[in-house]
């Protein structure tokens, strides 16, 4: 006798088999129209790949797997699609999906199908397809896609293959039956599954000790092989997968893991059979066995279903009397859920259908106040805590649930059953878990969420300032436009300027050549003239460049003072020119502003201003002063002559104009006062 | 040594403290500079909490910005898609008073997504122009459709559509999305007293 472990808690409920386990398998029969859910596992809901009005025999795909964790569905009879709609279908919801509905001919007409004779030539990833073709996912409630779990993983190697023959939940015994019957289908299923995963120590199949003619039957058919049928004592849950573990070999599954960190694999019994029966005769998983049972059906007993077929369907055949029935559950007592609707199908999880007589299953009293009694707590399985759990879920302590491993409750409904209370606790820690998913999700919405939003907001500024870079460029260009439209190329502009200085030097030449006196001092009077010429003009254009604003300025100034520096020098040389050769100085040599004056304003002005500079230089400080009040009297009367004929006007400037005669006004206290203190000085 | 701590004690107890004090206060200093944290964490932890729906329905413009006036002491009742319970984690988080959204900034709705209807969309892109996270995919005279997967829900693409094509649709409940809701606490009190009914009767 092999050594089994015990697991924490645990309870002990009328167990209610032998109402339904007495008789052998029946065969439902074919009903007139069976629906298909696409989604009959978890994973991807499975694409449709029939239309309607299309016939299809039994056995053939009429939707197939999409994506890796997906499942096909295959067509239980012959017949012909009528509606691929939205139908209900059997969850805790209620809710309808989409299915597909087969109306059976009669005929139960197979497709062409073959087995592998020797599987064992076969490469394991070509069989682990031939499981996913066959649609098969985990029978045992969770619907989990077998090809998945079967998959070849990378470095993991699996030391313990365990197939679950438990069922541990009161009323249910379709794996019972199966057991009992098809033994040699089992085993033969096992071998498939042991060369697929090669498991290195050993495989057990796990069952209850209150099913004695299955252990038998499992027992004579595993003579010879390397399956060893472990038994151990009845107890609800140990058919949870860790629970099982724990029980067959002692490890526990770490918390959030899975069975394959401990280097185990589990399957369900019926889920071998399916497998058996896809590789041995390339069935695919069209049938399983579903238990009905409850003392408001007449006939209770284990039947071969085809999935699609009705629960309606069923219960016609089981002498099924609606008003016994307090209501009617998809799967056991303790973890099914209820039926609202007979019409929903038998689908690939749907192990038991239970119709219970208020007497025997009487509706929830009302919940009662937590008495902080701890049989919760003494019957957890997971050896969990209850009655905490309970108090943060009411209060939405979500923080505090994960602390306290909610997320390791198996949902088995022990501590509800153990309630004296009756308080619905496993229906708190669904609803909190889902609280606890959700958030999780928000959460990783947010962040992505986040980063689009921060990705946006980075763009727009990159784009916003490439514009503004742009709007700057054409700016910088449309001004050098304007600059060189102004001055068309002043590099030409100069050169033809010199070229017609020398052509008109040329032409003077003759004239000049009377005599070398007369000569020299000719051409020092036309240097000089040269001289003023330019720097006239390029004051004239230091006042231009200081009007435009231009970057030049600077430059312009220098020319300016360079120039001027140069008429300087020449003019002292003429002057001396002059005082060696007295005889021959004339007027000519007198400043020249005069013989130069033109008709340009701006020359004129220039000329004006020098000539004023000229005469300031030789007044006395007191003429200048004197000057300086006279002529601001004379702007302010002019001003405030202005401003009088522009407040009759009523024109726009009278502020700029009242602003001009304020100054005015100022800077003639200035003048005064600078006259006044210099008269005083000099008195003094 | 000893003799002059006990004949001088308030002055030994001074120094005692200066020596102590200087070095502690320098390494304090130190500290300060060495550790000084970059931005404002408050806020930081503040904006992990809020939904990043980037709806501008608290009056700021994004969920940063409110992130940084709740960590200047601006109200956090405003994020109504985040409704009582980011209220809440707000509350905790400043430990301050949870208090009622306000109703102001609108009211905590079912989740939505918003839909285009297509045949009517002109392709305008002003919908995109608006949309905060960048979910709505189109160019200038196509049509124009929702990443629904990464829509937030914020409404801000409805107003500006010209031709009203944009609808907020709630999210609707698939078998895989579908959850189990809390058991409506019955607590009953046993009590041998008549009740009113019982009086009336």
């Amino acid at each position: 006798m092999r050594k089994v472990w015990d697991i924490h808690g645990g309870i002990h409920p009328l167990e209610n088999k032998d109402q339904s386990n007495q008789l052998p398998i029946e065969f439902a029969g074919i009903p007139e129209q069976l629906v298909f859910p696409l989604s009959q596992h978890i994973g991807a809901p499975a694409v449709a790949i029939v239309g309607v009005g299309q016939k299809v025999l039994k056995g053939e795909m009429i939707a197939e797997a999409k994506g890796l964790v997906s499942v096909a569905v295959h067509a239980s009879t012959s017949g012909e699609v009528i509606a691929i709609q939205d139908n209900p279908v059997p969850h805790p919801s209620t809710m309808s999906a989409p299915c597909i509905t087969l109306k059976s001919d009669g005929k139960d007409q197979w497709i062409e199908h073959q087995g592998i004779n020797n599987y064992l030539n076969l490469d394991r990833t070509e069989l682990v397809n031939h499981i996913r073709n066959a649609g098969i996912a985990g029978m045992g409630g969770a619907g989990f896609p077998s090809a998945v779990k079967l998959s070849v993983r990378g470095e993991q190697t699996v030391e313990t293959l365990i197939i679950n023959g438990t069922e541990c939940e009161p009323y249910i015994t379709s794996d019972d039956c199966l057991m009992r019957e098809r033994a040699d289908e089992i085993i033969a299923g096992i071998e498939i599954l042991r060369y697929l995963i090669n498991p290195m120590k050993e495989t057990l199949i796990g069952i209850e000790d209150n099913k004695p003619e299955a252990i038998a039957a499992l027992n004579r058919a595993a003579e010879g092989t390397a399956i060893n049928v472990v038994s151990f004592p009845t107890k609800y849950p140990s058919g949870g997968e860790k629970q099982l573990i724990q029980i067959l070999t002692g490890k526990e599954v770490p918390a959030g893991g899975l069975p394959g960190d401990v280097g185990i694999v589990c399957q369900n019994i019926g889920t071998t059979v399916a497998i058996y029966r896809a590789i041995a005769h390339g069935e695919p998983l069209i049938s399983r066995i579903t238990t009905v049972t409850g003392n408001a059906c007449d006939h209770n007993t284990n039947y071969e279903v085809l999935l699609g077929t009705p629960v309606s369907y069923l219960l016609d055949h089981s002498g099924f009397h609606q008003k016994k029935c307090s209501r009617l559950i998809m799967g056991g007592p303790m973890m099914g859920f209820t039926l609202e609707n007979s019409n929903v199908p038998i689908v690939k999880t749907s192990n038991c259908i239970l119709a219970p007589t208020v007497d025997e299953l009487p509706p929830p009293t009302p919940a009662q106040a937590c008495i902080r009694c701890g049989m919760c707590a003494e019957v957890c399985p997971a050896s969990l805590l209850p009655q905490q759990l309970y108090w943060f879920s009411r209060g939405k302590e979500y923080e505090k649930l994960e602390d306290h491993n909610l997320m390791d409750c198996i949902e088995c409904g022990a501590c509800s059953y153990a309630c004296p209370s009756n308080i619905p606790l496993v229906q708190y820690y669904r609803a909190s878990k889902a609280d606890i998913r959700e958030q999780k999700q928000d959460a990783i919405k947010a962040e992505q969420s986040k980063m689009r939003f921060e990705a946006r907001q980075e763009r727009l500024d990159r784009q916003e300032a490439e514009k503004e870079a742009k709007r700057k460029a054409r700016k910088l260009a449309a001004e050098e436009r304007a600059r060189d439209n102004n001055n068309p190329d002043p590099i030409q502009a100069a050169i033809d300027r010199a070229k017609a200085k020398k052509a008109s030097v040329k032409s003077e030449k003759p004239a000049a050549e009377n005599a070398t006196e007369s000569l020299d001092r000719a051409r020092l009077k036309e240097v000089l003239a040269n001289v003023e010429k330019r720097l006239v003009t390029a004051k004239e254009k230091l006042k231009q460049a200081e009007q435009q604003g231009s970057d030049n300025v600077e430059a312009f100034r220098t020319a300016v003072e360079k120039t001027n520096s140069k008429y300087l020098k020449t003019k002292q040389e003429l002057i001396t020119f002059n005082a060696v050769n007295p005889a021959l100085s004339d007027s000519s040599s007198m400043p020249a502003e005069k013989k130069i004056l033109t008709g340009d304003a701006a020359q004129d002005a220039i000329a004006k201003a020098l000539a004023k500079r000229d005469a300031a230089s030789s007044m006395t400080d007191e003429e200048r002063l004197q000057n300086a009040v006279s002529a601001v009297t004379k702007r302010l009367q002019k001003a405030q002559q202005k401003l009088a004929e522009e407040q009759r006007q009523e024109g726009e400037h009278i502020d700029l104009l009242t602003n001009a005669v304020a100054k005015l006004d100022l800077k003639l206290a200035d003048a005064d006062a600078a006259y006044q203190q210099f008269q005083n000085n000099n008195h003094d | 040594m000893t003799e002059l701590i006990a004949q001088y004690p308030f002055f030994a107890a001074l120094l005692a403290l200066l020596v102590l004090g200087i070095p502690f206060g320098g390494l304090l200093g130190f500290a300060a500079v060495k550790f000084k944290t970059e931005g404002n964490p408050i806020a930081d932890q503040v904006e992990s909490l809020l939904p990043q729906t980037q709806c501008g329905q608290c009056s700021y413009p994004g969920c940063r910005p409110y992130a940084e006036a709740i960590a200047n002491g601006e109200a956090i009742n405003k994020c109504p898609p985040g409704g009582e319970s980011t209220i809440q984690a707000l509350a905790d988080l400043l430990d301050v008073e949870a208090v009622p959204l306000d109703a102001e900034h609108g009211e905590e709705n079912v989740k939505t997504v918003a839909y285009i209807r297509e045949d009517e969309c002109i392709g305008c892109t002003k919908c995109i122009q608006a949309c905060p996270v960048d979910a709505i995919l189109g160019a200038a005279k196509q049509m124009h459709t929702v990443i629904v997967s990464e829509c937030t829900g914020c409404d801000l693409c409805v107003e500006p559509c010209p031709v009203d094509c944009i609808d907020m649709l709630p999210i609707e409940t698939t078998l895989q999305s579908w959850r189990w809701n809390l058991p409506k606490p019955v607590e009953i009190l046993a009590t041998d007293r008549t009740t009113d009914k019982e009086v009336a009767a």
